[in-house]
């Protein structure tokens, strides 16, 4: 009976340390759906699809920089995840394909958009949302090793008009 | 000798990393202790700052009700986390009483609740900052540990001050 019940204390820790370790520093994550393509591609089940490397740092103070593509609960669905680019931040003016008006991002909000802009639905649809909703970057694609490498910070040129208090890198 | 005391040393490392793992993955997954400072939730909550036990596994379930009191990251600042009561659900229409009389009826969008203060009038919610997004509701407080004339369940109705 010994062994099973230290097997059973030793998994329990690794659990634990598992999940502390997924929820505050790096966890692995199943690409869905087509929003970011071509920068991120989706399966058909969760078998298939971009396996990506998230970095929780950035939850902790939202650090996160314009660019960045980021993990963030669903503000309508919230058993959901999405995963978009970061592009304006509270105090921006923000030009809109679309619409004539700037938009001005409110203070504690951000806007968001897929890389593939035909399926995405985002901020384009829903306005701005709270930064809090953001979790987590996308640094890497892990998996196929075909599509291997870092997923890269890049900014649409000629969108932000104007910053809010954070400056442009 | 030094490989004894490196291995102890290794030994008490160990305790505290799975330690610290422990209170992090207790306190985001099943009970925290918080503190709720300001007047916006008097008198059900002291301006200097009850002591509250709040639960992570309703939010996580989806088993919020209005009048439940909760803890949520802010809207308009991701770095706060703001003590409120849910005063509506997704669906449910909600009318606020404007400052110069009259009112305006919103209706909650999906996946969103209304948060309020107890205190009318002074307090910072859904008022001015719109429906919040449920993704942003950390738990819900059941459990006051502090004032100790305070100790005891947190209701789903506002309660007297202690």
């Amino acid at each position: 009976m010994g062994w099973a019940l230290l097997l059973a204390k030793r998994a329990a820790i690794g659990a634990m340390i598992g999940i502390a370790v997924s929820d505050e520093l790096v966890s692995l994550a199943r690409m869905q759906g087509s929003s970011m393509e071509p920068t991120l591609v989706a399966g058909k089940s969760l078998m298939e699809g971009d396996v990506l490397l998230l970095d929780k740092f950035p939850g902790h103070d939202f650090g996160f920089s314009r660019g960045d593509v980021v993990v963030l609960r669903s503000p309508h669905e919230p058993q959901y995840w999405m995963v978009k680019r970061l592009i304006a931040v509270e105090g921006d003016m923000l030009r809109v394909p679309g619409k004539r008006e700037l938009v001005q991002v409110p203070k504690g909000r951000c806007w968001v958009e897929g890389d593939n802009a035909n399926v995405s639905l985002d901020s384009r649809n829903m306005g701005p949302i709270p930064m809090a909703l953001l979790k987590a970057r996308v640094t890497r694609v892990v998996w196929p090793l075909e599509r291997f490498g870092r997923v890269e910070s890049i900014l649409p040129t000629g969108r932000i008009v104007a910053h809010g208090e954070r400056p442009i890198r | 000798m030094l490989w004894k005391s490196l291995s102890d040393v290794a030994g008490r490392g160990a305790a505290i990393v799975q330690c610290v793992c422990f209170m992090d993955v207790f306190s985001n997954h099943v009970l925290q202790i918080q503190q709720c400072i300001g007047p916006s939730m008097l008198p059900t909550f002291n301006i200097r700052g009850d002591i509250l036990v709040t639960e992570r596994l309703s939010v996580k379930l989806g088993k919020i009700r209005v009048g439940d009191v909760v803890m949520a990251r802010s809207p308009s600042d991701p770095r706060m986390v703001v003590c409120k009561r849910i005063l509506g659900l997704e669906g449910d229409t909600i009318t606020v009483a404007s400052d110069k009389g009259g009112s305006t009826k919103v209706k909650i969008p999906k996946g969103h609740v209304w948060l309020q203060g107890d205190n009318f009038h002074k307090s910072r919610d859904s008022r001015e900052y719109g429906p919040v997004p449920s993704a942003l509701l950390q738990g819900r407080v059941f459990y006051r540990i502090w004032p100790p004339q305070g100790w005891g369940f947190v209701g789903r109705i506002p309660s007297q001050s202690v």
